[in-house]
């Protein structure tokens, strides 16, 4: 190594070094302590006890909360992500249309995203309200006899997550309409030549071109999706009722940390999550090779 | 050919229009009856079938909604708390962008792959060990957890992205320039590169000034006395409140928004500028 490249290398590090001394104080002292924790029993009052990979066998073969937990944020990711593609992808194609006023248009869908988590929380609570809300009146004037009950009903609750959800997705469908601006026009003309129509140019030319863009949100929805935490503990007043359906995980890490101060159990909880999201996103990423198109680059 | 292509292409846009028109008004309904309740008196908004407007505008929610509850307390404390961390982030995420965009040092993907990989640690990960270490240094009841990390980098993985993503766009040239007039390093960093990505320094406030606007499970953790609340406690609390009614509560929602919401509309380009650049050029 020469004396210049040592010299860029100590440049380097310390522009970065505000950020590096944090690394180590925030993330990797964090790191091994709570793998440490997530082996011991520890209520913060006394010291930590080990008991080896016990909290681990207790979440998975005698918790059915836990279960419960999984299932409910599955079925919220499973659902919420394709259908935010789908809904996504269809409105970021109505906005690179060339209709007049789309600055409005694009200001109405992407609104949603600055209403702050708990806002959103408390206006969809109004919104679906079952008796009151003005869904269901809706829903009553198209001749619903029996209207949802949303955040009442167990069976309703997470659908009522979905929609307001989907009616937070603007930052995706920026990103979509930033990816359907940069496709070449060339393209298309060359497909009208050949006589294609609508649909074949939506499968052929637009999915695939921006199918790194859907990988994108997909990875990141993801993500936030298997955190999600804030609405579901708002609506339900911190208890994911109505019959757990709103426990999401994170709000039941939440429940044995902070309210039962279980910190081992919820350290084990933490990355029992963390292996599941490094799983799930090597696995998006595995699998979209046979659908992410990189022919454009 | 030409007439029919012109036709089909008429339809198509007018149905296109439509589509549009049904959706942006299903988006934009909770809007609007979000601000239509908050004018409502509570009785009113438990007939049926439900009234569009108010009978008479009811100002008095957002004095209540106000009053009731200590909001400008809560606004304090959500101002100061976003005033002190985005200074630490910009700080922070400045300097660490630097030196990974215009510096070219060996390491220095690696350092750059491991930070963006921070981003995918579930927050609940770090959250307990963090939350033993502030109770033990008596941070644990103070806005402290929630501000000074900032300067350190604490969950800002996003925004070293972002500003890493703006410094790549300046061209090389620039820093020959300015080398070749004597600047060192730290002079070309701050005369130089970053008068020029302003538009960067923005969208980092703004996006900082809404993660602060949206976090409720750090304050829920770190905050025990309703002195000490942000805006996302205190409309919880409001909410859980026995003198609260819905009106007063589509008031309060308002209220807590109307701030990023202003501010949204003053650097609204840059704020999309900073969501493409990170999920298009990645």
């Amino acid at each position: 190594m020469t004396k210049g490249e040592r010299k860029k290398i100590l440049i380097g590090l310390a522009f970065i070094s505000p950020w590096l001394l944090g690394f180590f104080i925030f993330y990797i002292y964090p790191f091994v302590a709570s793998i440490y924790y997530s082996l011991t029993v520890y209520h913060i009052i006394s010291p930590p006890e080990f008991i080896g990979l016990r909290n681990y066998v207790d979440l998975i073969t005698r918790d059915p909360l836990f279960i419960i937990s999984i299932k409910n944020t599955l079925y919220y990711a499973g659902i919420s992500l394709p259908l935010g593609i789908v809904t996504g992808v269809i409105i970021a194609l109505l906005l690179n249309t060339r209709i007049k006023g789309m600055a409005f248009y694009r200001t109405i869908f992407f609104l949603p995203v600055i209403v702050p988590f708990a806002a959103h929380a408390i206006l969809w609570k109004w919104i679906l309200n079952p008796t009151f809300g003005i869904v269901n009146y809706f829903f009553s004037l198209l001749g619903v006899n029996n209207p949802p009950g949303w955040f009442q009903v167990a069976g309703w609750s997470k659908p009522g997550l979905i929609v307001m959800a989907i009616w937070a997705s603007g930052q995706a469908i920026i990103i979509y309409l930033a990816g359907l601006q940069d496709i070449p026009k060339t393209l298309y003309e060359v497909a009208d030549i050949d006589g294609a129509n609508w649909f074949q140019k939506i499968k052929n030319i637009t999915l695939p071109m921006i199918s790194n863009v859907i990988l994108f949100n997909l990875v990141m929805g993801l993500i936030h999706a298997f955190q999600f935490f804030t609405q579901p503990f708002i609506i339900s007043k911190g208890t994911g009722r109505p019959m757990d359906s709103m426990l999401m995980y994170n709000l039941y890490l939440y429940k044995q940390a902070f309210k039962f101060f279980n910190m081992g159990y919820a350290c084990a909880m933490a990355w029992l999550l963390f292996v599941a999201i490094i799983l799930i996103t090597l696995f998006v990423f595995k699998t979209s090779k046979s659908w992410v198109f990189y022919g454009g680059e | 050919m030409p007439l029919k292509q012109t036709k089909k292409k008429v339809i198509n846009r007018a149905s296109a229009t439509v589509v549009l028109l049904i959706l942006a008004a299903a988006f934009g309904f909770p809007f609007f009856w979000m601000i239509l309740t908050s004018f409502k008196p509570t009785e009113e908004v438990f007939v049926y079938p439900p009234k569009i407007l108010p009978e008479i505008w009811h100002l008095i929610n957002y004095v209540e909604a106000a009053t009731m509850i200590p909001y400008f307390r809560y606004l304090w404390n959500t101002v100061y708390i976003a005033i002190v961390w985005t200074s630490g982030i910009l700080f922070c995420s400045t300097f660490t962008a630097y030196g990974f965009s215009r510096i070219r040092w060996k390491g220095r993907n690696t350092f750059f792959i491991v930070m963006l990989a921070t981003m995918m640690v579930p927050f609940q990960v770090i959250l307990i060990p963090l939350f033993v270490m502030y109770s033990k240094i008596h941070w644990v009841g103070t806005f402290k957890p929630l501000t000074w990390p900032g300067f350190l980098g604490f969950s800002g993985a996003f925004y070293i992205f972002l500003m890493r993503q703006f410094f790549m766009t300046l061209p090389k040239d620039l820093e020959d320039a300015a080398k070749i007039d004597g600047c060192n390093e730290l002079q070309v960093f701050y005369r130089i590169m970053l008068p020029l990505v302003k538009p960067g320094l923005a969208a980092v406030v703004l996006f900082c000034f809404v993660a602060v606007w949206n976090d409720f499970l750090e304050p829920l953790v770190y905050i025990n006395s309703q002195d000490k609340y942000t805006l996302a406690l205190g409309i919880y609390d409001f909410a859980a409140a026995r003198f609260s009614s819905w009106p007063r509560l589509m008031a309060s929602a308002i209220q807590m928004s109307l701030p990023v919401v202003i501010v949204f509309f003053f650097v609204q380009r840059t704020f999309i500028q900073g969501i493409t650049l990170t999920g298009i050029k990645g």
